[in-house]
């Protein structure tokens, strides 16, 4: 009765549980398999700085409407498709690499974004755009993490071929295909809205962390991207039920507390990862004739 | 024999400066011609020219009406991310982009089609292999197994033997003349003037500028071979604009 209690009372008792459980799932299924990408493209930093990108859209839609959810999620969108556009088009026709355009247009976005957020708001208003609130999801923030996490998949679908061959040959996809240029466009858009979903569950700061902590979890245990997909899918769930569970019983903040159980697994998994990890590593077991 | 590649007065280069320059020239369908020059000759990125990859600064590359998925280019092997977790298998079977695209199955058909690549580059067995694991000659054969999935009609190698060992220039060797006898139009950049003398009736010796092109008894001779190594490789800040002026353009 104890477990039952500790694990599985607050989602049976209290409704803003089940919403959040429901929110991390849906976050779950869209962003761990852009974060795969993120972390096999080498752009995992990216992911972040994309994350501070939406910072000035969100601000701009809560100083037109106060905390208005489709006003944040359209102003995010808009700021982080511009950046992530602005970005990828610079990077595309002049010699500067992507993080380097990418540092430089989120940092304005973030500077732009407090600056905004400051001028109509009061710190209250800034911690929920920093951390989000999860424990706070209303039927529509639901529908439009649910609606979004649905597309990232449909899209993910659609590109997956390009976007792999992108990632492990460029040159050869060029050779043979135009798809190249909008597959990467279309990947670097999922990008934006799984940050703008992660934005209203998480925040700013922690947005990213659902996507980028499973896909390193995942590299621990599988050598193949579909494995790795359904293994950041996985802990991503996990680590989103543990931090609620945790968020419920200690009153540490749902966000935090869901980011640091990702951390945990990801310790974990640096250590005892059937893939490179420590543990692994130092006895690996007798070599084998070939 | 109908020109298969035309080079208009081609230059092609990085940042105005040219790496191949006032090239003309044209290669007949079928043809098997080796590149041959020093580093920084510009053979790779006449080849990058051809692919469709490198916008000319000057003058165009005809490539006699083929789409791009008609053309096979095998660039050297440091493009590829080797850290990427995809199995050889998966990997030659991007070879089969033009039949598949994006959406397309990969049924039975298809599946056989790639063991049968694997099999005649000598891989079989090597299919659920990380491409991380393979030696740079594993790496090659893999490459090779793909241009044969791509059954392109021009086949574009820079550097195919490049610091691989002699039993497997052997067998990939075998796979260019199969291709060759297949009247395939084939273009190799190679370094080892032996193999070049021995297996292709035809050659260019390129030094940012052509110095020779023909038979290849007639374009390897001292005299061409000392001009080419003769070249300037750096690129001059201060250089004057080249009086030719053209426009740049690359037909499909």
């Amino acid at each position: 009765m104890i477990i039952h209690d500790a694990l599985i009372a607050p989602f049976t008792e209290f409704e803003f549980m089940r919403r959040a459980l429901a929110a991390v799932i849906a976050l779950s299924l869209g962003g761990a398999p852009i974060g795969v990408f993120l972390m096999l493209r080498r752009m995992s930093l990216v992911g972040d700085a994309m994350a501070h990108a939406i910072l000035p859209g969100a601000a701009i839609g809560f100083l037109l409407s106060g905390l208005n959810l489709f006003a944040m999620t359209a102003g995010g969108l808009i700021a982080g498709f511009a950046v992530a556009i602005l970005a990828g088009v610079v990077a595309r026709t002049t010699e500067l690499k992507e993080d380097a355009s990418l540092a430089t247009f989120y940092l304005v976005s973030l500077a732009l974004g407090v600056t905004i957020v400051s001028i109509k708001g009061t710190n209250i208003d800034l911690l929920h755009v920093l951390f989000g609130n999860i424990l706070a999801m209303d039927d529509q923030t639901l529908l439009v993490i649910a609606f979004n996490a649905t597309v990232t998949l449909i899209v993910l679908a659609v590109i997956y071929r390009p976007l792999v061959i992108e990632c492990v040959d460029p040159v050869f996809l060029r050779t043979v295909s135009r798809a190249g240029a909008p597959a990467h466009l279309a990947f670097l858009a999922l990008v934006v809205i799984n940050l703008v979903n992660g934005f209203h569950a998480l925040g700013t700061l922690l947005a990213v962390g659902l996507m980028i902590l499973p896909a390193g979890i995942a590299r621990f245990w599988s050598r193949d991207i579909t494995g790795m997909m359904c293994i950041a899918v996985g802990s991503a769930m996990v680590s989103g039920y543990a931090g609620l569970v945790l968020s419920f019983q200690t009153k540490v903040p749902s966000g935090p507390a869901i980011i640091l159980v990702a951390a945990m697994l990801y310790v974990f998994s640096v250590l005892f990862g059937s893939v490179s990890g420590l543990v692994r590593q130092m006895f690996p077991g007798r070599h084998l004739e070939a | 024999m109908a020109a298969q590649l035309q080079f208009r007065d081609v230059t092609l280069g990085y940042d105005r400066h040219p790496a191949v320059h006032h090239l003309n020239g044209e290669v007949a369908s079928g043809a098997l011609l080796a590149i041959v020059g020093p580093n920084g000759a510009g053979k790779s990125t006449l080849f990058r020219g051809i692919a469709g990859i490198l916008k000319p600064l000057a003058g165009s590359i005809e490539t006699g009406g083929l789409d791009i998925r008609d053309i096979a280019y095998l660039p050297q092997s440091v493009d590829i991310d080797r850290s990427f977790p995809i199995s050889v298998f998966d990997l030659v079977g991007t070879g089969l982009w033009r039949q598949v695209g994006f959406f397309g199955g990969m049924g039975r058909a298809a599946r056989d089609r790639i063991a049968q690549a694997l099999s005649a580059v000598g891989f079989n067995g090597f299919e659920n292999r990380s491409i991380g694991t393979l030696s740079g000659g594993q790496m090659q054969r893999m490459l090779f197994a793909r241009v044969l999935l791509q059954d392109a009609r021009l086949i574009v190698l820079d550097e195919p033997f490049n610091a691989i060992d002699a039993k497997t220039s052997a067998d990939l060797l075998a796979l260019v003349q199969r291709w060759h006898t297949e009247k395939r139009t084939v273009l190799a950049a190679l370094h080892d003037l032996d193999l070049v003398r021995a297996n292709f009736p035809e050659t260019l010796l390129l030094a940012r500028g052509p110095v020779a092109w023909g038979a290849t008894a007639d374009v390897l001779t001292a005299q061409n071979l000392l001009e080419a190594r003769r070249m300037c490789e750096a690129f001059d800040d201060s250089a004057a604009a080249c009086a030719v002026d053209d426009t740049p353009s690359r037909a499909a």
